[in-house]
């Protein structure tokens, strides 16, 4: 049986009135790529923050690495990252300064030699010295993901990683997840809207709306059961409440 | 494995990736480090010519020393009270740039533990502090004869209840801030001045009513001014006003770093760290 790399169990997270992740449960094996789609305020973001100990469950648990993130998160935290559009760098630092601190931070060895892989495989070099505030979207993206892939890490959350790109970026960026993934046997989960991505990118989809998990599978079986021609209208039929043709 | 072996408990290198942040955004920003020297610059120019003012006036009309003990005291007062505000704002404006930069989650999803963030902010309170005052304590040697360094051992001692005070109440500031977002903001400028009447910063605690004495020695900052005024003008070191001082800042100290550890815990459940703004 292949190695959990997180389970959720009856995950849920309450905001006053409101449910935002209702009860969910799943478990992501080591080594795959689970995208998390839904509509917005379907829970995605939640659920992310939750399994990186950032949003604190209203009940049930989360365990990365088999590790309670709710009680022990700083024995893990080293081994994975996270990436977002949303959450920004220091912009007066200098890509290489970001670099450094949250290598130190990761707590990674041979920072430099890290470093300058990153930069190679990110083409970062030449605005390796250049304030993180003058880069365009995209150099930015590429910085954040360096930032997320410093410390090597086995388990890799990510949330939009190409909202706002243009699709050249974008599928750029795509490319080097797979490469990534390809060489650390990492564990990824992704957070998208973008359909395209989710088919090309992941073994596996959970879909989620209104806090809770409506459908889970490979791509190719969801687009199958629901009698669709691709992702982007499964999506469609699950935002609009029709079930899938045949039965799971 | 890139990862060094070790992550368990307190981490001096975490600290010390924290502290070059700071200092490489010092670095990169000099109307920043400008900003440390102008405003106690501004305010030791002021007072030090109120006070030369004041001593031309008592010359004239023959009570010079005890004029110039006054002006000593208004000037060593100033000073001690800008070292208080320039720590707390030296710990503040350091967590602030995370805020400002919607850095924290970055931060708090890495292995650096709420303590080695305190402890970086607490470095760079002092370091914002000695860039901000010592040049200005050597301009008011130089322009007001006023050697806040001649106090020796009982500087040492003044500075340390001012900078333990400072650092409970950036801490408490700053989770509050975690909780709540910017809009908490305001705090870190201005708390000290809400202290600032009840810590008798420039006349003694007997000028306040009875009641209100008894607020003033809640405060450590009233015990420093009170030794303050005892050195220069009695020239005698209060060393039991320095001991009470400093168990009440360690107790402040401890009720401010759980006061952190509590919002933290509470951002955590609001779900505020993943969206920190307004």
């Amino acid at each position: 049986m292949p190695a959990l790399a997180i389970e959720a169990r009856q995950l849920a997270k309450r905001f006053g009135a409101t449910m935002a992740v209702d009860a969910i449960s799943f478990s992501i094996e080591a080594g795959s790529v689970t995208g998390l789609l839904g509509g917005n305020g379907a829970g995605k973001t939640t659920t992310i923050g939750m399994i990186m100990g950032l949003i604190a469950p209203s009940s049930g648990a989360v365990r990365v690495l088999g590790v309670d993130m709710a009680r022990e998160r700083y024995r893990v935290l080293a081994r994975m990252n996270f990436e977002s559009p949303y959450v920004d760098m220091p912009h007066r630092l200098t890509v290489r300064q970001n670099l450094r601190v949250f290598g130190r931070l990761y707590g990674v060895a041979d920072l430099s030699r890290r470093i300058d892989e990153l930069s190679e495989g990110l083409a970062l070099t030449p605005f390796l010295d250049r304030a993180v505030g003058s880069l365009s979207a995209g150099q930015k993206t590429r910085v954040a993901l360096a930032k997320a892939l410093i410390n090597d890490p086995e388990v890799l959350l990510l949330d939009e990683p190409t909202a706002s790109l243009d699709p050249d970026t974008a599928d750029w960026v795509r490319g080097r997840l797979e490469t990534f993934r390809r060489a650390r046997g990492a564990t990824i989960l992704l957070a998208s809207h973008n359909m395209a991505e989710v088919e090309r990118l992941c073994d596996r989809v959970i879909m989620l709306k209104q806090g809770a998990v409506v459908d889970d599978g490979a791509p190719e079986a969801l687009i199958a059961r629901y009698g669709r021609a691709n992702l982007e209208e499964v999506f469609l039929d699950v935002a609009r409440g029709i079930g899938p043709e045949r039965p799971a | 494995m890139r990862r060094a072996a070790n992550h368990s408990g307190f981490s001096t290198a975490r600290v010390g990736a924290m502290v070059t942040r700071y200092l490489y955004l010092l670095r990169s920003s000099w109307p920043r480090v400008a900003e440390l020297v102008y405003w106690p610059a501004v305010q030791v120019m002021t007072w030090g010519f109120l006070q030369t003012y004041i001593r031309a006036q008592a010359n004239a009309s023959g009570v010079a020393g005890t004029m110039a003990v006054a002006g000593g005291t208004l000037v060593g007062a100033l000073l001690l009270w800008d070292a208080l505000f320039r720590a707390q704002l030296g710990f503040s404006m350091s967590f602030m740039e995370e805020m400002w930069s919607r850095n924290i989650s970055n931060l708090l999803i890495t292995p650096l533990r709420p303590i080695e963030l305190a402890a970086a902010l607490m470095t760079m309170s002092l370091v914002r502090l000695a860039v901000g005052l010592v040049p200005v304590s050597l301009l008011a040697l130089w322009a007001f004869s006023f050697n806040l360094w001649g106090l020796g051992f009982v500087l040492v001692a003044f500075f340390v209840n001012l900078v333990l005070t400072s650092w409970a109440i950036g801490l408490a500031i700053a989770g509050l801030v975690l909780r709540n977002g910017l809009g908490a903001e305001g705090l870190a400028w201005s708390v000290l001045f809400f202290v600032m009447p009840f810590a008798c910063v420039y006349y003694p605690v007997a000028t306040l009513p009875s009641w209100l004495q008894v607020l003033a020695w809640c405060l450590p900052p009233t015990y420093v001014f009170e030794g303050l005024r005892a050195a220069i003008v009695a020239h005698v070191f209060r060393l039991d006003l320095m001991l009470e001082a400093l168990a009440i800042n360690l107790g402040l100290l401890a009720a401010a770093g759980g006061c952190f550890l509590a919002l933290l815990e509470s951002a955590r459940k609001a779900g505020s760290l993943l969206q920190m703004g307004e």
